[in-house]
C-alpha cells in the first residue's frame, strides 16, 4: 500500500523537479534531513550563547530597555574575578558538589554492589530505592522542607529521638551550620539511586568467567572485589560522578526551594547567585558575563575529566 | 426543505452575530495586574460596579508575592500587553517613570479634576510621584498600607500574666510604646505555655528573597536614626546609612530575632507570620496593615482577641514606620488606555473609595481616611490612621532592585547567619549602593 502511494507521488512530481531530487547526493539528503534539527539548534542554543557572550561586554540591563547600552570591554569580566561575593559562592559550590557526589557515589555504589547479589526480593528494592529520583524537585524540596520545619517536622523529631535534643532545637534550615547538611543529604537522597543504576549497568557487564577464573585461583572476595569489581565498574562510576558533577555545579531548583540561599548567604551557590543578579538586580551584561564564567569552568573541568576517563577505558 | 435551510441560515447568522457581540465585549475587557492577596480579591468584589456602569468588563491578573516584582517587571521590560493597568509597588515608581513604562497622568487628572490634594499626603508621594516631591504623577494612590503590629490582647489582659509582667518589668502590660517595651514583652512571652501551649514571642520579618527583611529591619531602623542619605547633599550615605544609631537599630533587630522568634522563622514574611499569629504561636506580629481585616475576622485569634499598634518609638523617641501599598498606573503599551483610564476615573470616586475601605481596601482618599465617622469603622481604623502618618519608604530610584537585594544580603547575613558584626553590614550596604549609584551615573 504505502509503495503505491510512494509510486503515486514518484509519478505525479513534474519531471524537473523529479530530476533535481535525484540529483541530490547522499550528503545533500543528509543535510536536508538534519537542516532542522540543526537551525533549531541554532535557534535556541547556539544564538542565545553567542548573544550572551556579546552582552557580557556590555553594560546592558534588561529593566532599562530605552537607556544607550555601552560596550565595557572585559570590565565585568574583572569585576566578577574580583568580587569576593562570586568568589564565596564557588567555595559553596564546591562543598556541594564535593560532598554530594562523595555521599552519592559511595552509597550509590553500595547499594549497586548489594542489588547485584540478587537476594529474594532485589527487584521489589530497587524499585523501592529508585522513587526519590522519579520525583520533581519542586515536589522533594517541599517536602523535605515541611520534614525539616523545627516544630512539626518528622526529621526533627526523628533526631530528637535519637539524640535527646529538642526538636525546636533542630533548625536544619535555619541553623548556618546545618543549612547546607540540610542540602547535601536531599540531593543525597534523591539523586543516588541514580548513581546506583549506572554502577549497577556496570557491575553487570562484568563478564562471569572472570569471576570463575579467579574462583580457580582462590581470589578472596576482597581481592576479587579490589581487583576486578572496582576496575572494571570504574568507568562507569566515573561517567556517574561526571553527570552528577555537572548537576550539582548547576544546582538551583533544590537550594531554592529549601533554603533561597540562606540563612544569610550560606548555602548561595553560583546558580542562585547568577539567578539574583540577572532577574533580581538586572544586571544582565554583568550576569551574562558571570553566566560565561561558570559555562567555561564546567566545560573546561568536564573536557579534562573525560580525558581522564577515557584514559580508564583504555587500560 | 427551504424552511429547513432557511432555519439553518438563521441559527447560522444568529450564532455568528452573538458571536460578534461577544468579541466586541471581549475586546473592551481590561485587564488588570495585581499581587495575589486579601486586597486584590476585594477589589474584584469593587470592579463589578465599574463594569455595570461602563459595561467594560474586567479581567484580573493576580501572581503570588514571592513572583509579582518578576512576572510584572518582565512584563514590562518587555513592553507586553496583558496588563491594561498595573497596581505596581511603590519602589517600581522610579524605573517605570524613566523607562516608559506607565503613562503620565498630569494631563488627565487636570482633565478629570482630579486633585491629588484629596489624597494622604504621604500615599502620593509614595505610590505616584517621580522624581519624589514634584507634581509628575504616574499613578493614583490606591492602596494604602504600613507595616503595624498585632498583638493577642486575650494574652494581654489575663490578671495572672499582668501581675507576673509588673513584677517582673515594674510597667502594666500593654501594648508598648517604644521598642525597649517590645522587647521586653517579647521575651516575657518566650516559650511560655499558654493553655498548654509553648508560644514565642513575636514574629518579624526574615525573609531572604524578595524584600521581607529589608520591609521588617527598615521599619525598626527608622525609628533609631536610620537615613538613606544626607539630605544635604543626595547620595552621599556615609555616616547617614552607617551611623552609630543605625548600627544600634540593627543590633536590637538582630537581637529581638535572637531572643523572642518562633524556632525556624529564618525566612518568615507576611504569609509566615499571618500563620504564626493564626496559628497562636506569637504574642505580637509585625506585618502590613492589609492582612489585619482577616485576621480581625479570624475565628481563633480575631474579634476581641486581637489588638492593633503602631510601630513603636526608638531610643530618641523617633518614630517612623516602613510604607507599604501601591498606586494603580495605566501601562503604556496597552491597547485600551482610553478605558483603563475611565476605570482610574471611577476608582478615585469618592463613594467607591468608601466601598473600597469597607470591603477590605485600604483607600488613601482623604473624604474617607478623615471622616468623624472613621476611626471608629474598624477596630484597626486608628492603628492604620497614626502609622500612614509616620511613614518611610525604600529608596525608590529606577535601581531600586539591586538596591533592594544588596539591602537583603547584607541584613540577612547579619540578623539571621550572624556573620560579622551591625556596624560591617552596614558599612557594606554603604559600598553596594555606591557601586549601585556610580553604576547609574549619580555618583
Amino acid at each position: 500500500m504505502l509503495n503505491r502511494t510512494a509510486d503515486n507521488v514518484a509519478r505525479a512530481t513534474p519531471e524537473p523537479l523529479a530530476k533535481k531530487i535525484r540529483g541530490i547526493s547522499d550528503k545533500g539528503l543528509a543535510w536536508l534531513f538534519i537542516s532542522p534539527t540543526i537551525l533549531l539548534l541554532l535557534a535556541i542554543n547556539i544564538f542565545p550563547l553567542f548573544w550572551a557572550i556579546y552582552l557580557s561586554f556590555t553594560n546592558f540591563r534588561a529593566n532599562r530597555p530605552n537607556e544607550v547600552v555601552k560596550n565595557l570591554g572585559l570590565a565585568n569580566y574583572q569585576r566578577i574575578l574580583g568580587d569576593h561575593d562570586i568568589w564565596i559562592a564557588m567555595q559553596t559550590t564546591a562543598h556541594f558538589v564535593f560532598w554530594t557526589i562523595l555521599l552519592q557515589t559511595v552509597i550509590g555504589f553500595t547499594l549497586a554492589w548489594l542489588i547485584d547479589r540478587k537476594f529474594r526480593g532485589h527487584a521489589f528494592w530497587t524499585t523501592i530505592i529508585l522513587v526519590p529520583m522519579m520525583l520533581s524537585p519542586a515536589v522533594v524540596g517541599n517536602f523535605w522542607r515541611f520534614l525539616y520545619e523545627p516544630q512539626i517536622g518528622l526529621f526533627s523529631y526523628v533526631v530528637s529521638f535519637v539524640t535527646g535534643i529538642p526538636p525546636t532545637n533542630v533548625q536544619m534550615l535555619s541553623n548556618v551550620e546545618l543549612a547546607p547538611w540540610a542540602i547535601i543529604i536531599v540531593d543525597t537522597w534523591m539523586w543516588t539511586p541514580y548513581v546506583m543504576l549506572i554502577c549497577l549497568a556496570g557491575l553487570r557487564s562484568i563478564p562471569e568467567y572472570i569471576y570463575e577464573a579467579a574462583e580457580v585461583d582462590r581470589a578472596s572476595n576482597w581481592r576479587q572485589f579490589w581487583s576486578i569489581t572496582l576496575p572494571m565498574a570504574l568507568p562507569f562510576i566515573m561517567l556517574a560522578v561526571l553527570f552528577r558533577g555537572i548537576e550539582n555545579f548547576k544546582m538551583f531548583d533544590m537550594v531554592n526551594l529549601l533554603t533561597g540561599g540562606g540563612p544569610g548567604s550560606t548555602t548561595e551557590v553560583a546558580s542562585i547567585t547568577l539567578k539574583r543578579q540577572a532577574f533580581e538586580s538586572w544586571r544582565t551584561g554583568y550576569s551574562s558575563a558571570f553566566a560565561i564564567i561558570l559555562f567555561v569552568a564546567v566545560f573546561g573541568l568536564a573536557n579534562i575529566y573525560v580525558k581522564a576517563l577515557n584514559k580508564v577505558k583504555q587500560r | 426543505m427551504k424552511s429547513t435551510l432557511k432555519l439553518a441560515l438563521g441559527l447560522a447568522s444568529a450564532i455568528f452575530a452573538s458571536t460578534a457581540v461577544s468579541n466586541v465585549a471581549h475586546a473592551e475587557d481590561l485587564t488588570l495586574c495585581w499581587a495575589a492577596w486579601d486586597p486584590a480579591n476585594a477589589l474584584v468584589e469593587l470592579s463589578k460596579d465599574f463594569t455595570k456602569e461602563t459595561g467594560i468588563g474586567m479581567k484580573f491578573e493576580f501572581v503570588p508575592w514571592t513572583n509579582y516584582a518578576d512576572r510584572f517587571l518582565n512584563e514590562l521590560n518587555s513592553h507586553g500587553k496583558l496588563c491594561d493597568l498595573i497596581i505596581g509597588d511603590s519602589q517600581w515608581i522610579g524605573g517605570a517613570a524613566e523607562n516608559g513604562h506607565y503613562v503620565k497622568l498630569n494631563d488627565f487628572f487636570d482633565k478629570e479634576k482630579i486633585s491629588m490634594d484629596d489624597f494622604v499626603p504621604a500615599t502620593v508621594v509614595g505610590y505616584s510621584e517621580w522624581p519624589k516631591n514634584t507634581p509628575n504623577y504616574w499613578a493614583l494612590p490606591a492602596m494604602g498600607d504600613v507595616v503595624g503590629w498585632t498583638y493577642r490582647k486575650d494574652w494581654f489582659s489575663r490578671p495572672e500574666l499582668q501581675k507576673e509582667f509588673k513584677e517582673k518589668y515594674g510597667w502594666d502590660l500593654a501594648p508598648p510604646t517604644t521598642f525597649d517595651q517590645l522587647k521586653q514583652i517579647a521575651e516575657f512571652f518566650q516559650k511560655r505555655q499558654i493553655d498548654g501551649k509553648t508560644v514565642y514571642g513575636a514574629s518579624i520579618y526574615t525573609e531572604r528573597g524578595s524584600e521581607g527583611i529589608t520591609m521588617g529591619a527598615m521599619d525598626l531602623l527608622y525609628s533609631y536614626g536610620f537615613q538613606y542619605e544626607n539630605p544635604k547633599k543626595p547620595y552621599e550615605m556615609e555616616g547617614f546609612v552607617n551611623s552609630d544609631k543605625s548600627v544600634k537599630g540593627l543590633e536590637f533587630y538582630k537581637a529581638l530575632y535572637d531572643c523572642c522568634t518562633p524556632p525556624g522563622a529564618s525566612n518568615s514574611y507576611m504569609g509566615e507570620g499571618v500563620d504564626a499569629f493564626k496559628s497562636g504561636q506569637v504574642a505580637m506580629h509585625m506585618n502590613f496593615a492589609f492582612t489585619w481585616p482577616g485576621l480581625q475576622k479570624d475565628e481563633n485569634v480575631g474579634g476581641d482577641k486581637i489588638g492593633y499598634f503602631v510601630n513603636p518609638k526608638g531610643p530618641d523617641g523617633d518614630q517612623f514606620a516602613q510604607l507599604g501599598g501601591q498606586g494603580i498606573s495605566v501601562v503604556s503599551y496597552s491597547d485600551k488606555q482610553e478605558s483603563a483610564l475611565k476605570y482610574i476615573k471611577w476608582f478615585a470616586n469618592k463613594d467607591v473609595q468608601a466601598k473600597w475601605w469597607s470591603l477590605g481596601g485600604y483607600s488613601c482618599l482623604n473624604s474617607v481616611v478623615k471622616d468623624p465617622k472613621f476611626p471608629s469603622s474598624q477596630p484597626y481604623a486608628q492603628a492604620f490612621l497614626d502609622s500612614m502618618a509616620i511613614v518611610k519608604d525604600f529608596w525608590a530610584e529606577p535601581s531600586y532592585a539591586p538596591l533592594l537585594q544588596a539591602s537583603q544580603k547584607r541584613f540577612h547575613d547579619y540578623v539571621v547567619a550572624g556573620q560579622g558584626s551591625a556596624k560591617d553590614a552596614l558599612d557594606g550596604l554603604v559600598k553596594d549602593w555606591t557601586q549601585v549609584f556610580q553604576d547609574d551615573g549619580k555618583m
